[in-house]
Protein backbone atom coordinates (compact mmCIF):
# COMPACT_ATOMS: atom_id res chain seq x y z
CA UNK A 1 0.00 0.00 0.00
CA UNK A 2 1.62 3.27 -1.08
CA UNK A 3 1.62 6.17 1.30
CA UNK A 4 -0.08 9.46 0.48
CA UNK A 5 3.29 10.98 -0.10
CA UNK A 6 4.15 8.38 -2.74
CA UNK A 7 0.94 9.08 -4.57
CA UNK A 8 1.48 12.83 -4.40
CA UNK A 9 4.91 12.38 -5.88
CA UNK A 10 3.54 10.27 -8.72
CA UNK A 11 0.82 12.78 -9.50
CA UNK A 12 3.43 15.48 -9.76
CA UNK A 13 5.60 13.49 -12.12
CA UNK A 14 2.68 12.58 -14.35
CA UNK A 15 1.67 16.23 -14.41
CA UNK A 16 5.12 17.14 -15.65
CA UNK A 17 4.91 14.56 -18.39
CA UNK A 18 1.50 15.83 -19.41
CA UNK A 19 2.88 19.33 -19.64
CA UNK A 20 5.66 18.24 -21.94
CA UNK A 21 3.43 16.16 -24.20
CA UNK A 22 0.96 19.02 -24.33
CA UNK A 23 3.69 21.40 -25.43
CA UNK A 24 4.89 18.96 -28.06
CA UNK A 25 1.35 18.60 -29.31
CA UNK A 26 1.05 22.36 -29.74
CA UNK A 27 4.35 22.57 -31.58
CA UNK A 28 3.47 19.64 -33.81
CA UNK A 29 0.08 21.04 -34.68
CA UNK A 30 1.56 24.39 -35.64
CA UNK A 31 4.20 22.71 -37.77
CA UNK A 32 1.61 20.37 -39.20
CA UNK A 33 -0.46 23.21 -40.50
CA UNK A 34 2.56 24.67 -42.23
CA UNK A 35 3.62 21.32 -43.66
CA UNK A 36 0.13 20.58 -44.90
CA UNK A 37 -0.11 23.97 -46.55
CA UNK A 38 3.21 23.47 -48.25
CA UNK A 39 2.17 20.05 -49.49
CA UNK A 40 -1.13 21.41 -50.78
CA UNK A 41 0.40 24.49 -52.38
CA UNK A 42 2.72 22.28 -54.39
CA UNK A 43 -0.09 20.27 -55.89
CA UNK A 44 -1.03 22.53 -58.83
CA UNK A 45 2.60 22.46 -59.90
CA UNK A 46 2.78 18.70 -59.56
CA UNK A 47 -0.47 18.28 -61.47
CA UNK A 48 0.64 20.52 -64.29
CA UNK A 49 4.04 18.89 -64.41
CA UNK A 50 2.42 15.50 -64.72
CA UNK A 51 0.23 16.73 -67.53
CA UNK A 52 3.11 18.32 -69.37
CA UNK A 53 5.31 15.29 -69.03
CA UNK A 54 2.61 12.84 -69.98
CA UNK A 55 1.85 14.91 -73.05
CA UNK A 56 5.52 15.28 -73.85
CA UNK A 57 6.40 11.62 -73.63
CA UNK A 58 3.31 10.69 -75.60
CA UNK A 59 3.97 13.37 -78.21
CA UNK A 60 7.66 12.75 -78.58
CA UNK A 61 7.22 9.58 -80.56
CA UNK A 62 10.12 7.17 -80.56
CA UNK A 63 12.17 9.13 -78.12
CA UNK A 64 13.74 7.29 -75.22
CA UNK A 65 15.93 8.60 -72.48
CA UNK A 66 18.49 6.70 -70.38
CA UNK A 67 16.31 7.33 -67.35
CA UNK A 68 13.48 5.46 -69.02
CA UNK A 69 15.51 2.38 -69.89
CA UNK A 70 13.91 -0.79 -68.56
CA UNK A 71 16.52 -3.43 -67.84
CA UNK A 72 15.67 -7.03 -68.52
CA UNK A 73 17.45 -8.47 -65.50
CA UNK A 74 17.07 -6.67 -62.20
CA UNK A 75 20.15 -7.55 -60.24
CA UNK A 76 20.27 -4.74 -57.77
CA UNK A 77 17.61 -2.44 -56.40
CA UNK A 78 17.83 0.80 -54.52
CA UNK A 79 15.26 1.92 -52.04
CA UNK A 80 14.84 5.50 -50.97
CA UNK A 81 13.50 5.29 -47.46
CA UNK A 82 11.94 8.46 -46.16
CA UNK A 83 11.53 8.33 -42.40
CA UNK A 84 11.54 10.87 -39.64
CA UNK A 85 14.50 12.15 -37.67
CA UNK A 86 12.88 11.89 -34.29
CA UNK A 87 10.60 9.41 -32.63
CA UNK A 88 7.50 10.16 -30.56
CA UNK A 89 5.22 10.02 -33.53
CA UNK A 90 3.22 6.90 -32.90
CA UNK A 91 3.46 3.91 -35.19
CA UNK A 92 4.54 5.97 -38.20
CA UNK A 93 8.09 4.69 -38.48
CA UNK A 94 7.19 1.17 -37.42
CA UNK A 95 4.68 0.86 -40.21
CA UNK A 96 7.08 2.40 -42.66
CA UNK A 97 9.95 0.13 -41.73
CA UNK A 98 7.77 -2.93 -41.87
CA UNK A 99 7.13 -1.98 -45.47
CA UNK A 100 10.83 -1.44 -46.08
CA UNK A 101 11.71 -4.82 -44.57
CA UNK A 102 10.00 -6.49 -47.53
CA UNK A 103 12.91 -5.58 -49.77
CA UNK A 104 15.45 -8.33 -50.11
CA UNK A 105 18.46 -7.56 -47.96
CA UNK A 106 21.09 -8.98 -50.31
CA UNK A 107 20.07 -7.22 -53.48
CA UNK A 108 18.93 -3.89 -52.13
CA UNK A 109 20.89 -0.81 -51.25
CA UNK A 110 19.19 1.72 -49.04
CA UNK A 111 19.21 5.46 -49.46
CA UNK A 112 17.88 6.92 -46.25
CA UNK A 113 16.34 10.31 -45.70
CA UNK A 114 15.85 10.80 -41.99
CA UNK A 115 17.78 9.33 -39.10
CA UNK A 116 15.31 6.63 -38.10
CA UNK A 117 15.69 4.83 -41.39
CA UNK A 118 19.47 4.94 -41.22
CA UNK A 119 19.45 3.57 -37.68
CA UNK A 120 17.18 0.79 -38.77
CA UNK A 121 19.38 -0.09 -41.72
CA UNK A 122 22.41 -0.17 -39.46
CA UNK A 123 20.69 -2.35 -36.90
CA UNK A 124 19.52 -4.91 -39.42
CA UNK A 125 22.81 -4.90 -41.33
CA UNK A 126 21.33 -3.58 -44.54
CA UNK A 127 23.51 -2.04 -47.16
CA UNK A 128 23.32 1.70 -46.67
CA UNK A 129 24.34 3.69 -49.73
CA UNK A 130 23.78 7.16 -48.36
CA UNK A 131 22.07 9.05 -45.63
CA UNK A 132 20.39 12.37 -46.21
CA UNK A 133 18.70 14.77 -43.88
CA UNK A 134 15.85 17.11 -44.52
CA UNK A 135 14.52 20.02 -42.56
CA UNK A 136 11.11 20.66 -41.05
CA UNK A 137 10.26 22.56 -44.19
CA UNK A 138 11.84 20.44 -46.91
CA UNK A 139 14.00 22.44 -49.29
CA UNK A 140 14.08 21.75 -52.98
CA UNK A 141 17.87 21.52 -52.81
CA UNK A 142 17.61 18.66 -50.32
CA UNK A 143 15.28 16.76 -52.61
CA UNK A 144 17.59 17.46 -55.53
CA UNK A 145 20.54 15.96 -53.69
CA UNK A 146 18.66 12.75 -52.94
CA UNK A 147 17.23 12.45 -56.41
CA UNK A 148 20.59 13.20 -58.04
CA UNK A 149 22.24 10.48 -56.01
CA UNK A 150 19.59 7.95 -57.02
CA UNK A 151 19.81 8.96 -60.67
CA UNK A 152 23.58 8.57 -60.64
CA UNK A 153 23.29 5.09 -59.16
CA UNK A 154 20.79 4.18 -61.81
CA UNK A 155 22.62 5.68 -64.76
CA UNK A 156 25.95 4.15 -63.79
CA UNK A 157 24.27 0.75 -63.78
CA UNK A 158 24.88 0.05 -60.12
CA UNK A 159 21.19 -0.44 -59.59
CA UNK A 160 18.49 -1.36 -62.06
CA UNK A 161 15.42 -0.15 -60.21
CA UNK A 162 14.89 2.65 -57.73
CA UNK A 163 11.89 2.55 -55.44
CA UNK A 164 10.67 4.94 -52.80
CA UNK A 165 8.97 4.13 -49.53
CA UNK A 166 7.40 7.09 -47.79
CA UNK A 167 4.35 7.98 -45.76
CA UNK A 168 1.55 9.41 -47.80
CA UNK A 169 -0.42 12.10 -46.09
CA UNK A 170 -4.12 11.38 -46.42
CA UNK A 171 -5.49 13.41 -43.57
CA UNK A 172 -4.57 14.34 -40.04
CA UNK A 173 -5.60 10.98 -38.66
CA UNK A 174 -4.61 8.72 -41.52
CA UNK A 175 -1.14 8.37 -42.98
CA UNK A 176 -0.32 5.42 -45.11
CA UNK A 177 3.10 3.99 -45.87
CA UNK A 178 3.39 3.76 -49.61
CA UNK A 179 5.88 2.55 -52.14
CA UNK A 180 6.45 3.92 -55.58
CA UNK A 181 8.84 3.15 -58.35
CA UNK A 182 10.96 6.14 -59.20
CA UNK A 183 13.25 4.70 -61.86
CA UNK A 184 13.14 3.62 -64.60
CA UNK A 185 10.52 6.13 -65.57
CA UNK A 186 7.60 4.27 -66.97
CA UNK A 187 4.23 5.72 -67.60
CA UNK A 188 3.70 9.02 -65.94
CA UNK A 189 1.12 8.43 -63.32
CA UNK A 190 -0.76 10.87 -61.18
CA UNK A 191 1.36 11.84 -58.22
CA UNK A 192 -1.46 12.40 -55.81
CA UNK A 193 -3.51 9.46 -54.74
CA UNK A 194 -6.65 10.66 -53.09
CA UNK A 195 -7.80 14.17 -53.83
CA UNK A 196 -7.35 14.45 -57.56
CA UNK A 197 -6.13 10.98 -58.34
CA UNK A 198 -8.96 9.53 -60.34
CA UNK A 199 -9.91 12.45 -62.50
CA UNK A 200 -6.28 13.01 -63.32
CA UNK A 201 -5.70 9.43 -64.33
CA UNK A 202 -8.31 9.76 -67.03
CA UNK A 203 -7.10 13.05 -68.28
CA UNK A 204 -3.53 11.85 -68.72
CA UNK A 205 -4.66 8.92 -70.81
CA UNK A 206 -6.08 10.95 -73.64
CA UNK A 207 -3.16 13.29 -74.10
CA UNK A 208 -1.92 12.13 -77.47
CA UNK A 209 -1.35 15.44 -79.16
CA UNK A 210 1.69 15.72 -81.40
CA UNK A 211 4.12 18.25 -80.07
CA UNK A 212 6.72 20.36 -81.65
CA UNK A 213 9.85 20.65 -79.58
CA UNK A 214 12.16 23.56 -79.41
CA UNK A 215 15.10 23.23 -79.71
CA UNK A 216 14.76 19.42 -79.95
CA UNK A 217 12.88 16.76 -78.04
CA UNK A 218 16.03 15.25 -76.61
CA UNK A 219 17.14 18.50 -74.99
CA UNK A 220 13.78 19.47 -73.60
CA UNK A 221 12.96 16.03 -72.25
CA UNK A 222 16.53 15.57 -71.13
CA UNK A 223 16.06 18.56 -68.88
CA UNK A 224 12.48 17.91 -67.98
CA UNK A 225 12.88 14.31 -66.82
CA UNK A 226 15.51 14.89 -64.13
CA UNK A 227 13.59 17.93 -62.98
CA UNK A 228 10.46 15.86 -62.78
CA UNK A 229 12.25 13.29 -60.62
CA UNK A 230 13.67 15.96 -58.36
CA UNK A 231 10.29 17.46 -57.94
CA UNK A 232 8.73 14.11 -57.24
CA UNK A 233 11.21 13.44 -54.46
CA UNK A 234 10.50 16.92 -53.15
CA UNK A 235 6.80 16.12 -53.07
CA UNK A 236 7.53 12.85 -51.26
CA UNK A 237 9.50 14.73 -48.63
CA UNK A 238 6.69 17.18 -48.12
CA UNK A 239 4.13 14.44 -47.80
CA UNK A 240 6.37 12.62 -45.35
CA UNK A 241 6.82 15.76 -43.30
CA UNK A 242 3.13 16.51 -43.18
CA UNK A 243 2.51 12.91 -42.12
CA UNK A 244 5.16 13.07 -39.44
CA UNK A 245 3.81 16.21 -37.87
CA UNK A 246 0.22 14.99 -37.87
CA UNK A 247 1.24 11.60 -36.48
CA UNK A 248 3.20 13.33 -33.78
CA UNK A 249 0.35 15.61 -32.93
CA UNK A 250 -2.07 12.71 -32.61
CA UNK A 251 0.40 10.65 -30.59
CA UNK A 252 1.04 13.54 -28.24
CA UNK A 253 -2.63 14.25 -27.89
CA UNK A 254 -3.18 10.63 -26.86
CA UNK A 255 -0.31 10.85 -24.43
CA UNK A 256 -1.72 14.01 -22.89
CA UNK A 257 -5.16 12.44 -22.56
CA UNK A 258 -3.71 9.34 -20.97
CA UNK A 259 -1.69 11.39 -18.54
CA UNK A 260 -4.78 13.33 -17.56
CA UNK A 261 -6.66 10.09 -16.98
CA UNK A 262 -3.87 8.78 -14.77
CA UNK A 263 -3.84 12.02 -12.80
CA UNK A 264 -7.57 11.67 -12.28
CA UNK A 265 -7.28 8.08 -11.10
CA UNK A 266 -4.36 8.86 -8.85
CA UNK A 267 -6.13 11.85 -7.33
CA UNK A 268 -9.10 9.67 -6.53
CA UNK A 269 -6.88 7.10 -4.91
CA UNK A 270 -5.04 9.80 -3.03
CA UNK A 271 -8.24 11.25 -1.63
CA UNK A 272 -9.53 7.84 -0.64
CA UNK A 273 -6.31 7.12 1.17
CA UNK A 274 -6.32 10.51 2.84
CA UNK A 275 -9.85 9.99 4.06
CA UNK A 276 -9.02 6.50 5.26
CA UNK A 277 -6.11 7.94 7.19
CA UNK A 278 -8.26 10.61 8.82
CA UNK A 279 -10.87 8.04 9.76
CA UNK A 280 -8.20 5.81 11.16
CA UNK A 281 -6.75 8.62 13.22
CA UNK A 282 -10.15 9.62 14.53
CA UNK A 283 -10.80 6.03 15.47
CA UNK A 284 -7.53 5.88 17.31
CA UNK A 285 -8.26 9.07 19.22
CA UNK A 286 -11.75 7.98 20.24
CA UNK A 287 -10.52 4.54 21.24
CA UNK A 288 -7.79 6.14 23.34
CA UNK A 289 -10.28 8.50 24.92
CA UNK A 290 -12.65 5.71 25.72
CA UNK A 291 -9.82 3.73 27.24
CA UNK A 292 -8.81 6.76 29.35
CA UNK A 293 -12.42 7.45 30.43
CA UNK A 294 -12.85 3.95 31.75
CA UNK B 1 -11.68 29.48 -82.78
CA UNK B 2 -10.06 30.43 -79.62
CA UNK B 3 -9.67 34.16 -79.39
CA UNK B 4 -7.76 34.04 -76.15
CA UNK B 5 -5.05 31.99 -74.55
CA UNK B 6 -5.31 30.59 -71.09
CA UNK B 7 -2.05 31.52 -69.45
CA UNK B 8 -1.17 29.47 -66.42
CA UNK B 9 1.99 30.05 -64.44
CA UNK B 10 2.72 27.79 -61.52
CA UNK B 11 5.68 27.49 -59.20
CA UNK B 12 6.26 24.83 -56.55
CA UNK B 13 4.90 27.26 -53.98
CA UNK B 14 1.72 28.40 -55.61
CA UNK B 15 -0.26 29.13 -58.72
CA UNK B 16 0.90 32.61 -59.63
CA UNK B 17 -1.16 33.48 -62.64
CA UNK B 18 -4.16 31.97 -64.33
CA UNK B 19 -6.01 34.20 -66.74
CA UNK B 20 -7.21 34.46 -70.30
CA UNK B 21 -4.89 36.69 -72.29
CA UNK B 22 -4.62 37.85 -75.88
CA UNK B 23 -0.92 37.26 -76.33
CA UNK B 24 2.12 36.14 -74.38
CA UNK B 25 5.78 36.92 -74.85
CA UNK B 26 8.16 34.40 -73.34
CA UNK B 27 11.90 34.42 -72.75
CA UNK B 28 12.69 31.16 -74.56
CA UNK B 29 16.16 29.70 -74.21
CA UNK B 30 16.81 30.44 -77.85
CA UNK B 31 15.40 33.90 -77.81
CA UNK B 32 12.20 35.67 -77.10
CA UNK B 33 9.02 34.32 -78.58
CA UNK B 34 5.53 35.63 -78.88
CA UNK B 35 2.61 33.27 -78.65
CA UNK B 36 -0.79 34.04 -80.12
CA UNK B 37 -3.92 31.90 -79.85
CA UNK B 38 -4.03 28.92 -82.22
CA UNK B 39 -0.32 28.44 -81.93
CA UNK B 40 0.90 24.99 -82.89
CA UNK B 41 1.46 22.60 -79.98
CA UNK B 42 4.92 23.28 -78.71
CA UNK B 43 7.06 22.21 -75.82
CA UNK B 44 10.03 24.31 -74.88
CA UNK B 45 12.13 25.72 -72.10
CA UNK B 46 12.38 29.26 -70.84
CA UNK B 47 15.29 31.07 -69.29
CA UNK B 48 15.41 33.81 -66.69
CA UNK B 49 13.62 36.81 -68.00
CA UNK B 50 10.38 38.59 -68.47
CA UNK B 51 6.97 37.29 -69.41
CA UNK B 52 4.64 39.81 -70.98
CA UNK B 53 0.98 38.98 -71.00
CA UNK B 54 -1.16 41.21 -73.17
CA UNK B 55 -4.71 41.42 -72.04
CA UNK B 56 -7.22 43.88 -73.38
CA UNK B 57 -4.51 46.25 -74.59
CA UNK B 58 -2.73 46.30 -71.25
CA UNK B 59 0.62 44.62 -70.74
CA UNK B 60 1.26 42.65 -67.59
CA UNK B 61 4.85 41.99 -66.73
CA UNK B 62 6.19 39.08 -64.73
CA UNK B 63 9.71 38.15 -63.76
CA UNK B 64 10.38 34.47 -64.20
CA UNK B 65 13.04 31.87 -63.56
CA UNK B 66 14.02 28.84 -65.57
CA UNK B 67 11.28 26.47 -66.47
CA UNK B 68 9.27 24.58 -69.02
CA UNK B 69 6.43 25.66 -71.22
CA UNK B 70 3.70 23.66 -72.79
CA UNK B 71 1.83 25.44 -75.52
CA UNK B 72 -1.35 24.20 -77.11
CA UNK B 73 -3.76 26.11 -79.31
CA UNK B 74 -5.68 27.60 -76.43
CA UNK B 75 -3.38 27.28 -73.47
CA UNK B 76 0.08 28.24 -72.32
CA UNK B 77 1.21 26.36 -69.24
CA UNK B 78 4.41 27.51 -67.62
CA UNK B 79 6.25 25.56 -64.96
CA UNK B 80 8.95 27.59 -63.36
CA UNK B 81 10.85 27.85 -60.11
CA UNK B 82 10.07 31.55 -59.77
CA UNK B 83 7.43 33.91 -61.04
CA UNK B 84 6.62 37.30 -59.63
CA UNK B 85 4.37 40.01 -60.98
CA UNK B 86 6.27 43.19 -61.67
CA UNK B 87 4.07 45.13 -59.26
CA UNK B 88 4.87 42.69 -56.47
CA UNK B 89 8.62 42.89 -56.82
CA UNK B 90 10.22 44.51 -53.84
CA UNK B 91 13.19 46.27 -55.34
CA UNK B 92 15.01 46.71 -52.08
CA UNK B 93 14.65 43.09 -51.14
CA UNK B 94 15.80 41.94 -54.55
CA UNK B 95 18.80 44.24 -54.34
CA UNK B 96 19.67 42.85 -50.92
CA UNK B 97 19.29 39.30 -52.16
CA UNK B 98 21.56 40.13 -55.07
CA UNK B 99 24.27 41.53 -52.81
CA UNK B 100 24.01 38.58 -50.48
CA UNK B 101 24.27 36.09 -53.32
CA UNK B 102 27.26 37.92 -54.77
CA UNK B 103 28.97 37.89 -51.39
CA UNK B 104 28.36 34.17 -51.04
CA UNK B 105 29.77 33.51 -54.47
CA UNK B 106 33.05 35.06 -53.39
CA UNK B 107 33.37 32.41 -50.68
CA UNK B 108 34.59 28.92 -51.27
CA UNK B 109 31.66 26.71 -52.10
CA UNK B 110 30.98 23.23 -53.29
CA UNK B 111 29.56 22.80 -56.78
CA UNK B 112 26.11 22.15 -55.43
CA UNK B 113 26.16 25.31 -53.33
CA UNK B 114 27.52 27.38 -56.15
CA UNK B 115 24.67 26.28 -58.36
CA UNK B 116 22.14 27.21 -55.69
CA UNK B 117 23.65 30.62 -55.08
CA UNK B 118 23.96 31.34 -58.75
CA UNK B 119 20.31 30.49 -59.21
CA UNK B 120 19.43 32.86 -56.37
CA UNK B 121 21.56 35.57 -57.93
CA UNK B 122 19.86 35.14 -61.28
CA UNK B 123 16.48 35.31 -59.59
CA UNK B 124 17.19 38.62 -57.97
CA UNK B 125 18.85 40.05 -61.06
CA UNK B 126 15.85 39.15 -63.17
CA UNK B 127 13.52 40.74 -60.69
CA UNK B 128 15.56 43.91 -60.67
CA UNK B 129 15.73 44.03 -64.46
CA UNK B 130 12.02 43.60 -64.88
CA UNK B 131 11.22 46.13 -62.22
CA UNK B 132 13.59 48.77 -63.58
CA UNK B 133 12.57 48.34 -67.16
CA UNK B 134 8.97 48.73 -66.19
CA UNK B 135 9.45 52.02 -64.50
CA UNK B 136 10.71 53.66 -67.63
Amino acid sequence: MPSTRDIRRRIKSVKNTAQITKAMQMVASAKMRRAQQAALAGRPYATLMNEVLAAATAGAGEFTHPLMEKRAVVKKRALILITTDKGLCGALNTNLLREAAKWDKDTTVFICAGKKGAQWAGRLKRELAAEFTYKDTPQFAEARAISKFAQDLFLSGQVDVVDVVYTNFINTLVQKPEQRQLLPLGEIKALEAGLEGESQGEKLGEATREYLFEPVAATVLGNLLPHYLNYQVFQFLQEAKASEQSARMVAMKNATDNAKQIIKDLTLEYNKLRQANITKELLEITTAQMAMGN
Amino acid sequence: MAATLKLEIVTPEAKIYSEDVDMVTLPGIEGEMGIYPMHISLMTQIAHGEIVAKKGGVDHYLATGEGFVEITGDRVAILTDMAIKADDIDEQKAEEARKKAEARLAEKLTDEETATVQAALLHSLTQLNVKRRNRR
